[in-house]
């Protein structure tokens, strides 16, 4: 197999999905690149198969509380088989948001997690569609508190700012404000039934209603367009707009290619690489917004391709990451609450967004706090030899011989944490450092210590921020 | 200025989701907001009157009492030209203090490269909270970001103190920045190299302190907290930062009940800061700012508010002239914004007065260009 084979599959794996340990890389590699897309654009098999049903029979808690909604995507992303597919819940939370802190009600916020699994590689169409009638958002953006008589903006307003078209783009507004009012009434009367807050009665599941008495049935003018409009007949205007094609093309850029500038810039900051997202946008219309269609383009193109280390991971691809390459939590057991703290440390709780506009991506992710956080979390991870994952490379990197050079202990560390690359001098500090001890028998007690210590200094080198 | 000879120290809170200013520091006394608010009015009953036209949101009690002793400035009418109703980049703008143009250095940034030109001090500002704000980046500069102050160091699991010294020192090597490796990469070099830096500083802050203040439990009490153990700590910081989370004040609905909520939760957490900085002698040289990113409609949703503009800020301290500065904006409906409250000061006002006034630097650079500044410092 080619090395360079390999260290492709590592990087479509990291970002198609929350990494791979090596030997499935190598597996994959062999299966081949394009397959090894289809595989993830296709979900055939079970995605979460036994240790999901094990894990919802050991962690009853799961039904009780709403920090369980979070554990449980989480579980997901370490196990499942369908890792892109659990990656789109992840990529569609962080732009159609809604936050537990409102919404407070764990059967609601997780149908809506379940609904972006399930739409999540459909058309775009569709799933605005499906956010606009989905409980959690209709209160999240208060879309039940907006009447004929009475209107409430904030869905109208977010559902342009933040979901679809963004606020401008080249320079230019790409909606006025009359067209949020006028989106807002189209979609009054989309409302739920059981109301969302708990108290006095506890929570009950809320559901999509739609109330015709309720809905505004006058004229609208929005974009251009006039009729007696109502959601649906906005969303197909939307999604015919130059600008929702641009603003998802940038978001999957950015989520799957390379950092973007931050979304509020867009108007004024053109694309990193105009040439990629004409290709999306351009995949976007011709495949009627089908978002699979633009994920296959993506990850087919030479833009993805080289673009390896060009994006810092976010939090939970860090968290996650880990989890999935030592080998932990592939079976229940107590504790896994943990993880959920890691996740608010490092800045990336799901279901708790900084804001409805998601959370913000890139360098970041990065500051004195979350940094520290995140080193040692990795750090703390790799340094532990019971892990099946670490035990596994300590056992890979003995069958190379008897005798292993610091450069071959540097560089085996490397390949084993998925081919990553180094600065030429981050890697001759890492091999000076090895040298103090020499050539290192592998048979030696010692040898699992100083390799786990290796991928110690490994992890927290700027390089590992990188996917 | 002020009579001390510590240094001034500004400690921001940040109240995001933007504030309703109208049922924040009420107009009970006009007779429009009567209208407007036909749900969600509050009465001279319910208010903490300042006057016979104004008066503090019912939870604001703890921030009221240091009205009374003289303590608060109330900026009314606080705004920036053409306003937006976006959180995000009206936050921005509050941030960077540039209403025009998108641009990434805050406001203190840039005051902290002015007050630690040499960077001699790694704790010239610190934050507390999740991610940092734009107000507080700068190129160059370094700020400490705090999740939490009792667990902050750099690769704490790595076993025996040799080993980690080892590692520590190799860490410092390969954050030290490389010759052309791009913004990105020297903003990641020196938040690391500031990182291993500050925490063995700041991590001695918590044993240092000691106080009869019982902070509540929520986020901003406990961060609030954290700011009086390392201002007490005499690290010389001189900017401190933290804030709500996003999203807080967005009262879309049921304002009636989440607003004194929020505002009780947020002032007690004040008062208890302010009481415990007395009880470390080390009230006089801070100033409190509280502020959000925009106002909500005048006009009442029927259980909450939207997006609006024109708001109202508090500056509060020692060395703040307590009263009313700006005017109150007119409530007659052919006065207002498209439905909003016109605003009347610039931000930018406020902004330079505090950087004048109280901390003594010049406030063209930072801010771009020349503002009228209140006297609400001593």
């Amino acid at each position: 197999m080619a090395e360079n084979d390999i260290a492709l599959m590592a990087h479509l794996m990291r970002r198609a999905g929350f990494s791979a340990q090596y030997d499935e890389i190598v597996e994959r590699a062999e299966k081949g690149y394009e397959a090894t897309v289809e595989e993830l654009l296709n979900p055939t098999d079970n995605s979460h198969g036994m240790e999901l049903d094990l894990a919802e029979r050991s962690f009853l808690e799961w039904n009780h509380f709403i920090r369980c909604v979070p554990e449980y995507v989480m579980w997901r992303m370490i196990n499942s088989r369908n890792q892109l597919e659990e990656k789109m819940v992840l990529f569609w939370h962080g732009i159609l948001c809604t936050a537990d802190s409102k919404t407070q009600s764990y059967v609601t916020s997780q149908a809506e997690l379940d609904m972006l699994r399930r739409n999540g590689m459909g058309n775009f169409r569709d799933l605005l569609v499906e956010i606009s009638r989905d409980p959690a958002m209709v209160y999240f953006l208060d879309n039940c508190l907006s009447h004929k008589d009475n209107i409430n903006e904030n869905y109208g307003r977010e559902l342009l700012e933040l979901f679809s078209m963004g606020v401008g783009m080249d320079g230019e507004f790409n909606y006025t404000e009359d067209d949020v009012k006028e989106c807002a009434r189209a979609f009054t009367g989309w409302t739920i039934a059981n109301n969302i807050p708990g108290q006095p009665y506890g929570r009950y599941p809320s559901q999509f209603v739609y109330n015709p008495a309720d809905h505004d049935e006058g004229t609208k003018t929005f974009l251009g367009e006039s009729g007696n409009f109502d959601g649906e007949d906005v969303i197909d205007i939307i999604v015919r707009q130059p600008a929702t094609a641009r603003f998802i093309s940038r978001h999957m850029y950015s989520f799957f290619v390379a950092d973007e500038a931050g979304v509020p810039s867009w108007m004024e900051t053109p694309p990193r690489d105009m040439e990629a997202i004409k290709m999306l946008e351009d995949e976007y219309f011709r495949s009627g917004y089908d978002i699979k269609s633009m994920l296959r383009v993506l990850f087919t193109s030479d833009a993805f391709k080289n673009a390896r280390f060009q994006r810092i991971k976010g939090p939970i691809e860090s968290i996650v990451g880990t989890i999935r390459l030592v080998g932990d939590w592939t079976t229940p057991r107590p504790g896994f609450e943990v993880i959920f703290d890691e996740m608010k440390h490092m800045g990336q709780e799901i279901l708790n967004p900084p804001s409805v506009e998601g959370w913000h991506t890139g360098k970041e992710w990065i500051d004195g706090g979350t940094l520290v956080r995140r080193i040692n979390f990795i750090a703390d991870y790799v340094g532990d030899l019971t892990q099946p994952g670490i035990q596994d490379m300590v056992r890979k990197l003995q069958a190379e011989g008897p005798v292993m050079s610091p450069t071959g202990l540097v560089d085996g560390c490397l390949r084993l944490l998925g081919c990553y690359e180094l600065e030429a001098e981050t890697r001759q500090m890492l091999i000076t450092h090895a040298e103090k001890n020499g050539d290192l028998p592998t048979n030696n007690r010692e040898f699992a210590q100083q390799v786990s210590q290796m991928l110690q200094m490994i992890v927290a080198t700027k390089e590992y921020l990188y996917a | 200025m002020t009579s001390t000879k510590k240094d001034p120290v500004l400690v921001i809170l940040q109240m995001t989701g933007a504030y309703d200013a109208l049922n924040t520091f009420v107009p009970y006394g006009d007779p429009h907001y009567q209208d407007y608010r036909d749900v969600l009015r509050l009465s001279s009953d319910d208010v903490l009157a300042v006057d016979d036209y104004v008066g503090f949101n019912p939870g604001m009690g703890s921030v009221k009492e240091l009205y009374d002793e003289g303590k608060v400035a109330v900026i009314q009418g606080i705004g920036y030209p053409n306003p937006i109703r976006s959180h995000f980049r009206s936050l921005d703008i509050w941030h960077t203090a540039e209403p025009d143009k998108m641009v990434t250095d805050g406001w203190l940034g840039k005051a902290i490269r002015d007050l630690d030109p040499n960077k001699e001090n790694i704790l010239t500002a610190v934050n507390f909270g999740r991610g940092l704000p734009r107000a507080l980046a700068a190129p160059g500069v370094s700020v400490a970001s705090v999740g939490d102050l009792a667990s902050y160091g750099v690769l704490t699991g790595i076993e025996g103190e040799e080993d980690r010294m080892d590692a520590l020192d190799i860490f410092g090597r390969m954050y030290s920045p490389m010759i052309g490796s791009g913004p990105v990469n020297d903003y990641l070099s020196q938040t690391g190299l500031d990182a291993l830096k500050g925490a063995d500083i700041l991590k001695t802050a918590p044993d240092m302190y000691s106080s009869s203040i019982e902070y509540g439990g929520s986020p901003f009490a406990q961060w609030l907290k954290n700011i009086a153990q390392v201002h007490t700590a005499n690290f010389g910081t001189r900017v401190l930062y933290t804030g709500v989370n996003p999203g807080t004040f967005d009262t879309h609905a049921n304002q009636h009940i989440t607003l004194p909520r929020l505002w009780g939760d947020v002032t007690t957490a004040i008062g208890d800061f302010y009481q415990d900085l007395v009880e470390h002698n080390a009230n006089e040289e801070v100033v409190m700012v509280v502020f959000t990113e925009f106002g909500r409609r005048v006009k009442e949703n029927g259980s909450g508010t939207d997006h609006g503009s024109g708001g109202v800020a508090f500056i509060i301290g020692d060395a703040v002239k307590g009263g009313l500065y700006g005017e109150y904006p007119s409530l007659e409906p052919d006065k207002l914004d498209e439905g909003d409250l016109r605003w009347n000061n610039d931000f930018r006002g406020t902004y330079a007065t505090l950087l004048e006034d109280w901390m003594g630097l010049d406030a063209q650079p930072i801010l771009n260009g020349n503002f009228e500044k209140f006297d609400f410092i001593k």
